[in-house]
């Protein structure tokens, strides 16, 4: 509760709509506004600048890369919209680069601002009558009911399910330290310190998987390595022209690193997919191409899709099959590209439905006609989302849970520190129990009645 | 035949006497109406007060001006600190009680205050003009009049006592039950529950063998409950400890089918944390044994209290499992454990000062708003006293905030969450358990106290300040002096503690794990000089403040943060049904909780933090 309301930390979000587009901007509001984006940004230094000024520079990761060049405007309070000192960072529109600048924000110090949550400052800074409040006031609700929808139900299946097993790990470890504290008196068994470690480390472990795996979801904006490999000749170069092509706008060239590979990002609805199109498959005539071979299969390797092109009037599923059988990995999705079906009106692409290749995987095409290439994208996007209407995911929701996620960690820390130092178990309830806080702004909130419950169901207590 | 009475309350145990106390300390003429003036502050259940919690809010009342810490340590038989051995948040005092002194002690301090007049009678119904109430109708056809009625009817409302197939009317064993209050009650408008509780059986002292139980003695030197100069216990009297075996809960199991809880005929929720013996065989039928403590009722009584073998199954069943017990073999019965079933009236029909939301200056306190235990009733008592004598007077209610005192974490709890089973204390239930030890409730509470008018807390006051006055010294002390190798190495290396190369800070030490300053003042005569001049209590208040800075300064900023939300008051007569953007919960809760503040409004539950995004807005935060 107390973070939500806080008028005293500074918080940050995307103000612009979520999804891919030319631009984007995201603002900064609070009383640390401007240090923090000054902390994060190469160009003046901002803390010296005037209000209602805007500056050329580049927003820097926390190692010193660029993540883009950006163009930040000052606001200092009271003249801001909120009230308070803010600063507008606009960026360029790709999704990945709006995340990760939220984030490098969030790492910076901002918090990530809950729904309607800067409305609400300028209100309580009295930059809005009560009848824009009231608008406000409508906002917020309709914000957070399709918030509340969002929260748990856009956590992918197995990611909704860690957190309700960290929830529950968590108020497990939460009853064995208040049982001591408690119920002193009583004829149970307490737990012991390294009982309590395990549990905390399982703890830390897990909620590390979540932050990783809301990582993997970032990556998922970060790009999705696609390969597309086949033997020479199949039409590959074809291939990745023709799903370029309507996208050509937005895409950008990111200079390979190697002479072989040719890397292009691909946007399937605001989704990126990084298109990496490879030397040609078959026994190494020379050396040199032997290297390149084997960087196909390196990028193969990296890849969590491969776009597997033959031509359709020259191979056999046999040798479709022994190609398969040398590229694939536990963690790679094959689509199979029979192309140049122009050429061969008659081929039957359900011939090669094989061990590990159903026939949705299979999407005949023309590359050169442009035949089924949106049928193409569509299967694309759907090794990605699976059945889940990833489309309308909200940014901002996500790097809340992170946000959320990342204090559980530190305050699990702490307390493993504490358990480490041999500190009194009420001395680490205090962090279990900020933990406990942060993540029921995910979960829902724990209250001492779930602990409580956790003890009585489990524990013979009572004199 | 009565002198016009500013406050009138209903009962008279733990609640009922602080309530009294309370509103005639704040100077209101109160009368005390109880069924039996023999009974006054009697302990229904085991003669102890105190507790894990429960010890944290006797120091509490104490140091508001109650009594129920002065009864306590003038008639206890027995004192232990609980938890000693864990951090001070954790320190929790509990004491054996003489049952008879106890509440002779009581009622001799009732006696004593001239506000108080007494009158022996059954109140059965409240007298209400105007949506307010005038007074009380009694068993007897009086009605006596007051500007304020407190009620506190324990488990006497329409009780139902139950052991084994027997059941009949009793608001405790040998009385009778209160009939009348309820049905007139939920003709107003309050809606009432069903709880349960239950006792287990007294037990003849002389058919005891306690060379086969495991020996519990009090602490030496004993400690006590009041900040006032009561006497400290010399003579103490052990407790003893037994076990439950799997001979015992076979034969208690023979009565499982006469119980009235697995049978049905208790309705009433009990506290799963004080379940009956058959309850525990029942529910962790794995364990082998459970452990019973047997309590001595007093100095000069062969009465004893079994804690932990509280049940209502038939009573001859209880007696055979009893004689199959360790030391317990040729055990004589004084009587029965028993169920007692009663009616309770969901607390939040509460607002904060206990008054009821439906009629004027009545108040509500103790187990008829479903809490259980000695320590809660009481606490619940001198509010409704103080909040009782400040509405005659239209003032401003008293409200403890949840970090000021257990009592506000209880009181804002009830009245906002409500409660389905007993309420009991949990330092758990704490948000701010550093802030809110023992040692330091008088300096919480009695500056507040003091300042809203409760009378004969000078003495408490002038102690606060010598208390705090010698910590503040003792820490600049610590703070500024250096000690040498040759001053402390002897001492450091005899408790097996890194010894000096050079002169370092005293604070370097005190935070050392191992170190307490009590101790370096014995061993280190420079430091034992300066402490010398203390109090004991300003030594270990400073200490405290020094070892656990770092965490009680995060409970103040936590505090800090959320009291921006207690300070942002709600009107009584909001119309949340008008807000349609809350949600249809949130208007409906929000409309019978009566939040006095957000904060308050933020912990009723189903409640959510865009519902309170939206309360902000309108009013105009």
């Amino acid at each position: 509760m107390y973070n939500r309301h806080s008028l005293d930390d500074t918080i940050a979000a995307l103000s612009t709509a979520p999804g891919q587009a030319a631009i984007a901007v995201l603002r900064v509001s609070g009383a640390e506004a401007i240090p923090i984006v000054n902390e994060g940004f190469k160009g003046k230094n901002l803390e010296k600048t005037e209000s209602h000024t805007a500056h050329l520079g580049f927003l820097m990761d926390a190692e010193g890369g660029v993540i883009d060049q950006v163009v930040v405007t000052l606001f200092r309070g009271p003249h801001s919209y909120t009230g308070e000192d803010t600063v507008e960072i606009s960026c360029h529109g790709s999704t990945w680069i709006q995340q990760a600048i939220l984030n490098r924000l969030i790492q910076l110090g901002a918090r990530a601002a809950g729904p309607g949550e800067f409305t609400f400052r300028a209100f309580i800074h009295g930059r809005m009558d009560i009848s824009q409040a009231e608008g406000v006031a409508d906002l917020i609700a309709a914000e957070s009911s399709a918030e509340a929808r969002l929260a748990l139900s856009h956590l992918r299946g197995g990611i909704s399910k860690e957190i309700a097993g960290l929830r529950s790990r968590l108020i497990e470890f939460a009853s064995l330290l208040e049982l001591e504290l408690d119920f002193a008196e009583e004829q149970v068994e307490f737990a012991n310190r390294s009982q309590l470690k395990t549990l905390l480390e399982e703890a830390i472990l897990k909620v590390q998987g979540l932050v990783d795996s809301f990582r993997l979801g970032n990556a998922i904006k970060q790009g999705i390595n696609t390969v597309i490999a086949g033997r020479p000749n199949a039409g590959k170069s074809t291939l990745l022209n023709a799903l370029l092509q309507e996208e050509r706008a937005i895409v950008s060239d990111i200079p390979g690193t190697t002479r072989d590979t040719i890397e292009e990002v691909l946007h399937i609805e605001g989704i990126p997919f990084r298109l990496i199109d490879t030397a040609g498959i078959r026994e190494a005539q020379d050396q040199i191409e032997a290297i390149g071979v084997q960087r196909t299969h390196d990028k193969i390797r990296q890849s969590s899709i491969l776009l597997y092109v033959f031509d359709v009037t020259g191979l056999k599923p046999a040798e479709v099959q022994s190609d398969i059988a040398v590229l694939k990995h536990p963690d790679l999705e094959i689509i199979l590209i029979p192309n140049k079906m122009d050429l061969n009106p008659y081929a039957h692409p359900e011939d090669f439905v094989m061990e590990g290749i159903t026939p949705s995987d299979i999407i005949p095409t023309s590359a050169r006609n442009n035949m089924n290439i949106p049928y193409l994208k569509e299967r694309l996007l759907q090794s990605v989302t699976g059945n889940h209407d990833l489309l309308s995911q909200n940014i901002l929701s996500n790097s809340r849970h992170l946000d959320c996620l990342q204090r559980v960690k530190e305050h699990l820390r702490r307390a493993l520190e504490q358990l480490n130092s041999g500190g009194g178990h009420e001395l680490i309830a205090m962090d279990i129990r900020q933990a406990l806080h942060y993540l029921g702004e995910i979960t829902g909130e724990v209250t001492t009645e779930d602990l409580l419950e956790s003890i009585f169901t489990r524990f013979c207590i009572g004199k | 035949m009565f002198p016009p009475y500013d406050v009138i309350v209903v009962g008279a145990g733990h609640a009922g006497c602080e309530a009294a106390v309370a509103a005639a300390n704040m100077g209101s003429r109160v009368l005390l109406l109880t069924m039996n003036m023999q009974t006054i502050a009697q302990m229904s259940c085991n003669p102890a007060m105190g507790g894990v919690a429960k010890g944290q809010i006797v120091r509490e009342i104490d140091a508001l001006g109650g009594y129920s810490g002065i009864v306590t340590d003038h008639t206890m038989v027995q004192f232990r600190m609980l938890n000693r051995s864990k951090g001070p948040a954790m320190w929790s005092p509990r004491a054996q009680s003489d049952r008879n002194l106890f509440a002779r002690k009581w009622r001799t301090l009732l006696e004593a205050h001239p506000n108080i007049d007494f009158w022996q009678d059954m109140g059965s119904g409240i007298l209400v003009k105007e949506g307010r109430v005038t007074g009380v109708r009694t068993a007897m056809g009086l009605e006596i009049e007051s500007k304020a009625v407190v009620l506190t009817n324990g488990t006497f409302l329409n009780g139902i006592i139950h052991i084994g197939e027997k059941q009949y009317g009793g608001g405790r064993a040998g009385e009778k039950a209160a009939q009348g209050i309820t049905e007139q009650l939920v003709s107003l408008g309050f809606e009432s529950g069903r709880m349960k509780t239950g006792t287990p059986p007294r037990i003849d002292g002389r058919s005891l063998h306690y060379e086969r139980m495991e020996l519990q003695a009090g602490d030496e030197p004993a400690g006590k409950f009041s900040f006032t100069d009561t006497p400290r216990l010399e003579k103490q009297l052990p407790c003893h400890i037994t076990y439950t075996n799997g001979e015992v809960h076979e034969i208690l199991k023979t009565g499982f089918d006469k119980s009235p809880m697995f049978a049905g005929r208790i309705q009433g929720l009990g506290p799963r944390y004080c379940p009956s013996i058959e309850d525990k065989i029942n529910r962790f039928a794995d364990k082998e044994r459970h452990q019973l403590f047997v309590e001595p009722e007093g100095w000069d009584t062969c009465e004893v209290y079994i804690n932990g073998f509280s049940s209502s199954l038939p009573e001859d069943i209880q007696y055979k499992a009893l004689k199959k017990i360790e030391g317990f073999e040729e055990v004589k019965m004084f009587r029965p454990g028993y169920a007692i079933e009663y009616d309770y009236f969901p607390p939040t029909q509460l607002s904060t000062s206990l008054e009821t939301h439906l009629i004027k200056n009545l108040f509500f306190a103790g187990q008829i708003n479903g809490t259980t235990g000695y320590e809660e009733a009481a606490c619940q008592g001198l509010m409704a006293g103080i909040n009782a004598h400040l509405a005659i007077h239209e003032e401003e209610p008293f409200v403890l905030r949840r970090s000021e005192a257990y009592i506000g974490v209880l009181v804002d709890d009830l009245v906002n969450k409500g409660t389905n089973e007993p309420y009991r204390m949990f330092t758990s239930r704490a948000e701010y358990r550093m802030l809110l030890r023992q040692d330091n409730a008088d300096l919480r509470l009695t500056p507040l106290a003091f300042k809203l008018g409760v009378g004969g807390l000078e003495a408490r006051m002038d102690a606060v300040k010598t208390k705090q006055g010698g910590a503040a010294q003792i820490e600049a002390f610590v703070k500024s002096a250096s000690v040498s190798p040759d001053q402390m190495n002897g001492y450091l290396e005899s408790i097996g503690s890194a010894t000096l190369s050079q002169k370092v800070k005293l604070l370097t030490i005190l935070l050392r794990p191992e170190i307490s300053l009590p101790a370096l003042g014995e061993k280190i005569p420079v430091i034992g000089d300066f402490l010398s001049a203390f109090p004991e209590d300003s030594v270990e208040l400073a200490e405290i403040d020094i070892k656990y800075e770092g965490y009680l300064q995060r409970e103040r900023d936590l505090v800090d943060k959320m009291n921006r939300l207690e300070e942002m008051k709600l009107l009584d007569n909001f119309n949340y049904k008008a807000i349609t953007s809350l949600s249809a919960e949130a208007r409906e809760k929000l409309s019978r909780h009566k939040p006095r503040t957000i904060g308050q409004a933020s912990r009723i539950s189903g409640i959510t933090p865009s519902d309170i995004s939206i309360l902000l807005v309108h009013c105009g935060r």
